[in-house]
């Protein structure tokens, strides 16, 4: 009987990936340990071992092939003394939703989100400042974030950038690929795994007169650095009474990434939110990511940069211009709508697109605010916008108590009070650590339906 | 002394360097009594912790770095300040929390910085200066600008899992760096045998490769001695090195601190045998530098800088209520 050998999930995210290179040939003989293929997946490139002896029957794809998902069998082993006339048609790929083990969970591929929400993203362009007739190139969010590092490393040089895996290895997700071949290794600085230490560290070079980047490998690590995120960066201006500048930022992926449990899916939103002295950005797209982190680098003060790790590797537009800054503060309009406003923040204002585009079919239209930054929170563009629709949603994937939405309801009910139809509504994950199991994270992340929900709750249409 | 500290011979100065150092200690130990006395009338508020009887660790060190080497400590920071020719009056009247202290009011005891005077503050957290102060010493690495940072810490911060962190990439990166440990033998009120399994804090680098030495920190002229040597280590690119000062602080943790811990005896014997200022005083006398007379008029100089410090911190107008939301963040681009 052949064994079956399957493109393998390397990491937590990922859904497909290049097969690079054949390291055997067809009739080799290997043993569990041989190297067999190299691929290239969303965070690294990737040697995939034999776990079984035998021979290599039939290579199915060909070195190169782009885009292998996850579970496509890619190689037929022999085991002694078979011929290659066992060989069976291969099963075919799996897709995502029926793929068995690998990490490709059901929520997330239940979500997909910025194929269907581009279109609205391009069609509400009102609030960047993009010369008409820029073109755009499809970049990951990865490689924007990557590129907005490159471009002020470029421009400044004092800025630069420490973290684990940072440069070597090129990024623990790639998010620093070639950064150290650019720039060497003074300005791409590789830390020991002591968060404490080198935010600490990090914040002393920002007094000292540089511009660090500092990268946390997730924000849950950042648990050990918060005391001087907090007290050593945020509060030094005003306890100085202005003299002392800390111009820092520290980024790095937030959030619910996939199956990894409670530890490492932890959305910090909220608490950073919480501290004056500090500016907080989490971007949805690609453009934001790279025009937002561009202005975080620049900005004079300590900045908290909220990556979404699940987000890493989705492709879109970002607009072709020498340099594309988003200011830190400002909202975003991402779809036009006239019976409900729904705010969200990095991933996040994916659901609420794809919720939006739900609740248009039912005759709803939703409004789609993209936060990007925490604090300073745009209240005005959030009033604004429940004036006109008369009913609020506010979303985000951390939890509800002291949340992003218990703030931006309190501010509603504040400021715009009589202009209510309905009492705001909030969408949240669970009030659970998250789960393992794959079936109760799903449960306890909000997801699409869980904001239409909302918002047919707060139109009174259910 | 243990096995790495040196005991020279008699370190060489001079007349001028003396009563220098003489002046500098007298200002610290001074200004901290008189700053005790407006605690106790109210005047100062929060927590305030004195340098008393630690003047010559941080007169000795600022006696042995070159202008533009950075300085950075804990919330026992009025003494580092004044070294560093931050004036009284500025530091008294952000103890007094007035609008002409050096953060406007908004910093406190703790809280206090200058960029122009090289000193960074000022830490309220443990610890928390020490990688902080590294970082500086990363800075002028790579801006190669040839400073070096001084991070003064105590033997309670000397517990800190982040120091550790810090001497391990100082070294690792061979930082500009000098780890200054005030050894004042009391964390709060828990003393170094009750805290410290191995109380020779001097040796605390070793596993990461970075070199100690202990030093008799009530004698500002040792100090000077170690630090010189230590600054030119760091200086020269070989790293970071740990300089523990033997010390001891006569008044208790903070103003609040009835210091209970200790006897009376323990504290009247340092301050008779061991004076700082005191051993300095003497060799002034037995080599004929000064006479008593010369020394009385320092004091009474000091003391008048002192005066005029804490007449500025009680008029001092409190800061403008409009301050309350000013220094939160900067402009961009500014």
């Amino acid at each position: 009987m052949s064994i079956d050998i399957q493109m393998p999930a390397l990491s937590p995210t990922m859904e497909e990936g290049t097969l690079t290179k054949w390291l055997v040939k067809e009739g080799d003989s290997v043993k569990s340990g041989d190297m067999l293929a190299e691929i290239e997946t969303d965070k690294a490139t990737m040697e995939v071992e034999a776990i079984d002896e035998g021979v290599v029957g039939k290579i199915l794809v060909a070195e190169g092939t782009q885009n292998v998902a996850v579970g496509t069998v890619i190689l037929q082993l022999l085991e002694d003394g078979e011929g290659l006339d066992v060989l069976s048609a291969p099963i075919e790929a799996p897709t995502p939703d029926a793929t068995p083990k690998p990490a490709p969970v059901s929520s997330v591929s239940s979500t997909p989100e910025p194929e269907q929400s581009t279109a609205s993203v391009q069609s509400v362009p009102t609030e960047i400042e993009v010369p008409a007739g820029t073109a755009m190139v499809e970049t990951s969010i990865r490689d924007a974030l990557r590129d907005a590092m490159a471009e002020e490393m470029r421009r400044d040089e004092r800025v630069f950038i420490m973290g684990e895996e940072v440069a070597e290895y090129q990024g623990a997700y790639k998010v620093t690929r070639e950064l150290l071949q650019e720039f060497g290794e003074g300005r791409v600085i590789d830390t020991p795994i002591t968060e404490h230490g080198f935010a600490g560290i990090g914040v002393g070079a920002a007094m000292g007169g540089l511009r660090p980047i500092v990268e946390f490998m997730t924000w849950n690590f950042a648990m050990q650095a918060i005391d001087h995120i907090i007290n050593s960066a945020a509060k030094t201006l005003y306890m100085s009474g202005g003299q002392m500048r800390c111009p820092i930022v520290f980024r790095g992926p937030n959030g619910a990434a996939s199956r990894v449990g409670a530890q490492h899916s932890h959305d910090y939103s909220s608490w950073y939110a919480n501290v004056p002295g500090l500016k907080v950005v989490a971007p949805y797209d690609a453009a934001d990511a790279k025009g937002l982190l561009k202005s975080a680098i620049r900005d004079p003060n300590p900045v908290v940069f909220l990556e979404h790790e699940m987000m890493y590797g989705e492709i879109m537009d970002v607009p072709d211009m020498d340099d594309y800054l988003v200011p830190i503060g400002k909202a975003l309009v991402r779809r036009v709508g006239s019976d409900v406003t729904i705010t969200a923040h990095s991933r996040m204002v994916g659901r609420a697109l794809e919720a939006a585009d739900i609740l248009a079919d039912e005759g709803i239209s939703a409004e789609v605010i993209d936060l990007r930054t925490i604090r300073p929170l745009d209240s005005d563009a959030i009033i604004k916008s429940v004036k006109k629709t008369n009913r609020i949603v506010c979303a985000e994937e951390g939890w509800g108590q002291s949340g992003i939405g218990a703030e931006i309801a309190t501010r509603v009910m504040e400021q715009a009070f009589d202009y209510l139809d309905a009492p705001p509504a909030r969408v949240f994950q669970k009030d659970v650590p998250l789960p393992y199991a794959g079936n109760l994270e799903a449960l306890s992340l909000p997801n699409a339906q869980d904001v239409v929900a909302a918002a047919k709750g707060v139109c009174y249409a259910n | 002394m243990a096995a790495k500290s040196q005991k020279p011979p008699k370190p060489q100065t001079n007349k001028k360097e003396l009563l220098h150092l003489y002046r500098e200690m007298l200002l610290i130990r001074r200004f901290e009594e008189k700053a005790g006395q407006l605690y106790g009338m109210g005047l100062i508020a929060g927590f305030c912790h004195l340098y008393i009887g630690q003047e010559a660790v941080v007169t000795g060190v600022n006696a042995a770095i070159k202008e533009g080497d950075q300085m950075i400590t804990s919330y026992r920071d009025h003494g580092h300040m004044l070294a560093l020719g931050m004036s009284a009056s500025g530091v008294m009247a952000e103890l007094t929390g007035r609008s002409g202290g050096y953060s406007k009011g908004k910093g406190g005891s703790m809280h206090m910085f200058s960029v122009e005077k090289n000193f960074y503050g000022g830490h309220g957290i443990v610890g928390a200066q020490v990688p902080i102060g590294a970082g500086l010493g990363l800075a002028n690495k790579y801006l190669n600008n040839g400073k070096i940072s001084t991070v003064f810490f105590g033997d309670g911060a000397a517990n800190q899992g982040q120091v550790y962190e810090a001497l391990n990439m100082a070294q690792l990166w061979k930082l500009p760096t000098l780890f200054i440990i005030e050894n004042n033998q009391y964390a709060m009120g828990t003393s170094i045998s009750r805290s410290t399994a191995q109380k020779d804090l001097y040796k605390r680098g070793l596993s990461f490769g970075v070199e100690g030495v202990q030093v008799d920190g009530m004698d500002v002229l040792a100090v000077r001695d170690a630090t010189k040597k230590a600054a030119a280590h760091a200086r020269s690119g070989k790293g970071p090195m740990i300089l523990e000062m033997m010390t001891y602080r006569y008044r208790g943790h903070s103003m609040s601190d009835p210091a209970k811990y200790r006897t009376r005896e323990e504290v009247s014997e340092i301050r008779e045998e061991h004076d700082p200022i005191d051993m300095v005083k003497n060799r002034l006398l037995k080599e004929k530098w000064a006479d008593l007379d010369a020394l009385k008029a320092i004091d009474k100089d000091i003391k008048a800088i002192v005066a005029e410090a804490v007449e500025f911190a009680k008029t001092s107008p409190e800061p403008d209520p409009s301050e309350l939301y000013t220094d939160v963040l900067l402009e961009v681009g500014t």
